[in-house]
């Protein structure tokens, strides 16, 4: 009764899909044209329309999603997405013929091939993110992992008040120069190689040993805090960069995928057009 | 000379306004005599802006004077102009102090020094002319007082609130927005107030918004101080005001020395009346809450109803004509025939007063029903009581086998497993005959319930009948099991209660009428959770067949109610009814089954043991999210939005995880929700397929998201209209679809409104936030399947 979009029905789209392709190769060995296999055959026009015709069904995707109160299941389209938009892979290559050139033609089986394997990671992203950032989390919610670290700062600047400039500039240090997120490479990379927060653990590990008897248990305490406060930083940037791999597939896939109809429209009007 | 009068109507609360205006149309020579300087006091002493009830809802008003819901100031407006309109002869600052005589010639005394005389006297006074005070040495202090008109006008004052009734708690908490407040509780808690009121008490005492004294008095007042007695002793506490609430008595002093006689010596006792209001004083009519209605709408009718009396009409109650359209469908039998033929022939309405039938059939529906005619099915949601008048029904309890059938006959019922538990139908009703059916709705037949001891008695013992031979024993013979029966008996148990131990003798097999259970059993030392089970389901049953030890422990997940049946008396009936032994045999074989398939994997125990923790054992219906799906799209929520006027009812992020399980916060659809507990308005119902949802004439009071255990509800200011899906696509006229899913802004004349999931009722393709899960990731669930789910943890 409960399926991803990978397993719906049994694979139900796997199936049609893997049908669909196994009858495309079949029939691409067993038609011997006469001149060799292009585009221009009866057998390439008729991968080239199913084709043409998958990537605009497949294009509609992205409007069926926000038809939202409709009486279907997203999932059910998404399974069919994926696996049909694979088997292009076979459909759209054999109808090339294997011809390429430098070419609108193939810049449109170009731009396809980036929109499969953009999608291709995205199957992959979808499959084993999921999990990996639920186990990252450990049960919290990113606002709670964030009010943490806000509380933890408010907490170590009450602490830091009557305690010498030294130790206060860590503290300062730590509150005002930590950042989460920032450019796409930071946030992909999941960590910050300039950040506030550990610089001031590191330097306050050393330091803690130097502070007078008087300060050192409070030294300590914005020690564990401080400490506690990187474990915290990790997860949130570890969440946030899963969560940009889980997103960032889609910024090559659906710009390419505008693109990829413009250069098919101009693929099926030059064809027709210079017939 | 003494003006004089036909009618003097003392008191200008609705019923005294309403007798004034019936008798300014009928142009009758009247006054209306009023102490104040404005009509109707009580209501004028509201709270500003309080909502003013308009109950029984199906109560037609039958007055000159128009009244419907609406706020405290609205009502007062409309009455005052009325008043003007309809030249009611209303005389202000005329206290009457008393009235003397006898019929055709009364004497009215005003305090002023003016003598009135008329022919009738109609006494509207209410009650809250006469409220409680605080009676102690001091109390005449200029800042005590017995009513507060707008909670806003005070600010950083320490004040103490004397009472705990529905007032003195409204007033606190109003109060404690902007002042220091304690309240004085002459009990240790607070009963008899509505459960609204409970809940905001106490989360305000918890949360430390205002104080309280419990079993405290007030032992007297200086001027800037209260001082208390409390159990420790006496106690001296500054304030700047003291706020009395005590409520209010009937003024039985003024109303004897009329020669008035009460109902007996009792404090709460009220005037002696006839049918028609008249008192042991002839020409002397008691109307209003001094009669005991203290509802608006019905001290209205009588208002009316005084003055056509008294002018020799002898008129049809006011709910008359709502019988007769109800009976429409029964050609021609008056109303009282049919009235009488119902009580007659259904022994379960048989022991209601005429007053309160006649409430109960304008609340229940007429059915003609033909042969062969479906009543309702199985796995409906519906939740009222039929009783059979005329004709006879039979149950199909067996779904797959049609010919397995219990009939009911005429003067039976049928249904009342919707009083107890808020689940589906257990089996089809289909009619034997041409059938004469009266239908119930649930809420009326728990005030008979709860009124008529008597038809409490009839439907438990039916209804344990019923359930027996439903769950147990469908084919056995209802004298069979009298013994069964008699031994029967309900139990309640509240959430966490234990039912049955492990290793305890198995004397006894437990029906779930309400509420929830779960099976654990100590393997290895740990307490592993078996199953979850639902009501109407039985539990206990291997004591039917043997007398072994228990093999688990069972404990009530929410508050339920099962029914306790001796299973001595049940073997007894096993011995002779072989084949009935074979079918309960194959029953349990079923659900051992189950458990030791649990008892492989504890981890799905594990997951139930989270469920019910997370409050789905009370639920009907809930999303949950296999976050090793989830790809944190949010389309669920982008979906909710747009789907329901711009406003998101669940939050996915939020709500707890149990390894890759995760239960957001959306609503739960309770057996019995919480929501509906206080909504004045009467917004939130509960759908046939199971829904509940919240209609538009929500008021937008907040009680629903205060009750929500869940904090599902939230109040919200409806969104903006979106522009179409291409004029944002192509022109970026925004927001898109599934941007901007909360506005939550206040938009100018908009009033906020509660707002929670409705399972999409008025959506062709069901939940929209399952249907737009891109990856199959969002469910929903039944308590039914939490076992299945189970699977779903161990799959992800």
């Amino acid at each position: 009764m409960h399926d991803g979009f990978l397993t719906y029905q049994n694979m139900k789209f796997l199936k049609m899909a893997a049908v669909l392709c196994v009858v495309t190769v079949i029939a691409y060995i067993w038609y011997q044209p006469i001149d060799e296999h292009n585009g221009g055959t009866w057998l390439g026009y008729t991968l080239g329309t199913i084709g043409a015709l998958l990537i605009f069904w497949l294009t509609w995707l992205g409007i069926r999603k926000r038809r939202y109160g409709a009486n279907f299941s997203l999932s059910a389209w998404v399974s069919a997405h994926v696996y049909l938009g694979l088997s292009l892979i076979v459909i759209a290559t054999l109808h090339t013929g294997f011809q390429f050139g430098w070419n609108v033609h193939t810049l449109a089986y170009v731009l396809m091939m980036i929109v499969i394997i953009s999608g291709g990671f995205g199957i992959y992203a979808y499959t084993r993110y999921p999990k990996v950032m639920s186990e990252n989390r450990r049960g919290s919610s990113l606002d709670d992992l964030l009010a943490q670290i806000g509380d933890i700062d408010r907490e170590c600047r009450q602490i830091a008040a009557p305690l010498p400039d030294s130790v206060a500039e860590l503290v300062v240090q730590s509150c005002e120069h930590t950042k989460i997120g920032g450019s796409l490479l930071r946030i992909l990379s999941g960590k910050d190689k300039s950040c506030g927060s550990t610089a001031a653990f590191e330097r306050l590990r050393t330091h803690v040993s130097e502070v007078e008897q008087e300060h050192a248990q409070a030294t300590r305490k914005l020690l564990v805090l401080i400490g506690k406060k990187c474990g915290l930083l990790t997860t949130v940037r570890r969440d946030i960069q899963l969560k940009a791999f889980m997103d960032i597939w889609l910024r090559v896939h659906v710009p390419m995928t505008v693109a990829l109809l413009a250069a098919l429209v101009i693929h099926i009007f030059s064809v027709f057009y210079y017939w | 000379m003494a003006d004089h009068y036909d009618i003097a109507i003392v008191g200008s609360g609705p019923s005294g306004l309403s007798a004034g205006a019936r008798a300014a149309q009928k142009g009758i020579n009247h006054i209306l005599l009023e102490t104040t300087d404005h009509a109707s006091d009580t209501i004028y002493k509201f709270q500003k802006k309080k909502f003013v009830m308009a109950t029984p809802d199906v109560m037609p008003l039958r007055s000159d004077v128009s009244f419907e819901v609406g706020i405290r100031e609205d009502i007062l407006e409309t009455w005052d102009r009325e008043i003007d309109e309809q030249k009611i002869n209303i005389s202000y600052k005329s206290e009457v102090t008393a009235i003397t005589g006898e019929k055709d010639n009364f004497t009215l005394k005003i305090k002023d020094g003016r003598t009135i005389t008329a022919n009738h006297v109609v006494l509207s006074i209410g009650m809250q002319g006469n409220i409680r005070k605080l009676d102690v040495d001091g109390d005449d202090w200029e800042g005590v007082q017995y009513q507060l008109d707008d909670p806003e006008e005070y600010e950083d004052e320490r004040i103490i609130v004397v009472g705990a009734g529905d007032a003195a708690i409204e007033n606190a908490v109003a109060l404690a927005a902007q002042n220091k407040v304690a309240l004085v509780n002459r009990k240790g808690e607070f009963a008899r107030v509505k459960s609204g009121n409970l809940t905001l008490i106490t989360e305000s005492i918890e949360s430390g918004l205002l104080e309280c004294y419990y079993n405290a008095s007030t032992a007297r007042v200086t001027p800037g101080e209260i001082i208390l007695k409390v159990p420790e002793g006496e106690t001296v506490v500054p304030c700047e005001r003291i706020i009395a609430r005590l409520g209010a008595m009937a003024p039985r002093g003024f109303v004897e020395s009329c020669g008035i006689k009460f109902t007996s010596e009792d404090r709460s006792a009220l005037p002696d009346l006839s049918e028609k209001y008249e008192s042991s004083v002839p020409g002397l009519y008691v109307v209003g809450a001094l009669a005991g209605y203290p509802l608006i709408k019905l001290a209205m009718n009588q208002g009316y109803e005084v003055v056509e009396t008294i002018s020799g009409n002898n008129i049809a109650p006011a709910d008359e004509p709502l019988l007769e359209e109800k009976f429409a469908s029964l050609e021609g039998r008056a109303v009282n025939e049919v009235l009488q033929t119902i009580q007659e022939n259904v022994p379960l309405l048989s022991h209601m007063s005429a007053l309160q039938f006649r409430e109960f059939m304008i609340d229940s529906t007429i059915h003609r029903v033909q042969k062969d005619d479906v009543i309702f099915l199985r796995n409906d949601y519906t939740n009222s009581v039929y009783s059979i008048v005329e004709g006879s029904v039979s149950a199909l309890i067996n779904p797959d086998d049609a010919s397995e059938r219990v009939k009911l006959k005429k003067g039976s019922f049928f249904g009342e497993m919707g009083l107890i538990a808020g689940r589906r139908r257990t089996a089809t009703i289909v009619a034997n005959e041409d059938s004469f059916l009266v239908e119930t709705p649930r809420r009326a037949m728990l005030r008979l319930i709860n009124s008529v001891p008597g038809s409490k008695k009839v439907l438990d013992t039916a209804a344990i009948y019923r359930q027996i031979q439903t769950h147990l024993a469908p084919n056995i013979e209802k004298e069979l099991l009298k013994d069964i029966v008699d031994s029967a008996a309900v139990e309640s148990l509240s959430a966490g209660d234990v039912l049955i131990n492990q290793g305890d003798d198995a004397d006894s097999v437990f029906l779930i009428r309400s509420g929830s259970f779960v099976v654990s059993s100590l393997i290895g030392g740990r307490d592993v959770v078996l199953s979850y089970i639902p009501s109407g389901n039985y539990i206990g049953e291997m004591a039917l067949l043997t007398e072994a030890p228990r093999s688990a422990t069972v404990k009530a997940t929410v508050a339920s109610e099962v029914i306790k049946i001796d299973a001595a008396a049940f073997r007894a009936l096993l011995k002779t009814e072989h084949e009935l032994r074979r079918e309960i045999e194959a029953k349990f074989q079923d659900r051992m089954v189950e458990n030791l398939e649990t008892e492989e994997r504890p981890e799905a125990g594990d997951v139930i043991d989270f469920l019910v923790g997370q409050g789905v054992g009370e639920a009907s219906d809930v999303l949950l999210i296999d976050e090793s799906l989830c790809v944190r799209c949010d389309n669920c929520e982008k979906a909710c939005a747009e789907t329901h006027g711009g406003i998101s009812r669940l939050n996915r992020e939020a709500g707890p995880t149990f390894e890759t399980l995760h239960v957001p916060t959306s609503c739960r659809h309770c057996e019995h929700p919480h929501c509906m507990s206080d909504c004045p308005a009467d917004a939130i119902h509960r759908a046939p397929d199971g829904e509940v949802f919240i209609d538009d004439t929500c008021i937008g009071c907040g009680n629903c998201a205060g009750n929500c255990p869940y904090g599902v509800i939230q109040l919200a200011y409806p969104a903006k209209e979106k522009p179409g899906l291409l004029s944002w696509l192509l022109f970026g006229s925004g927001p898109g679809p599934g941007q901007d899913k909360a506005s939550g802004k206040k938009v100018e004349g908009a009033r906020s409104m509660a707002a929670k999931c409705d399972m999409c009722k008025d959506i062709e393709g069901g939940a929209s936030c399952v249907s737009a899960c891109p990856t199959g990731a969002a469910i929903r669930v039944k308590p039914e399947e939490f076992l299945s789910i189970t699977n779903l943890a161990k799959a992800g």
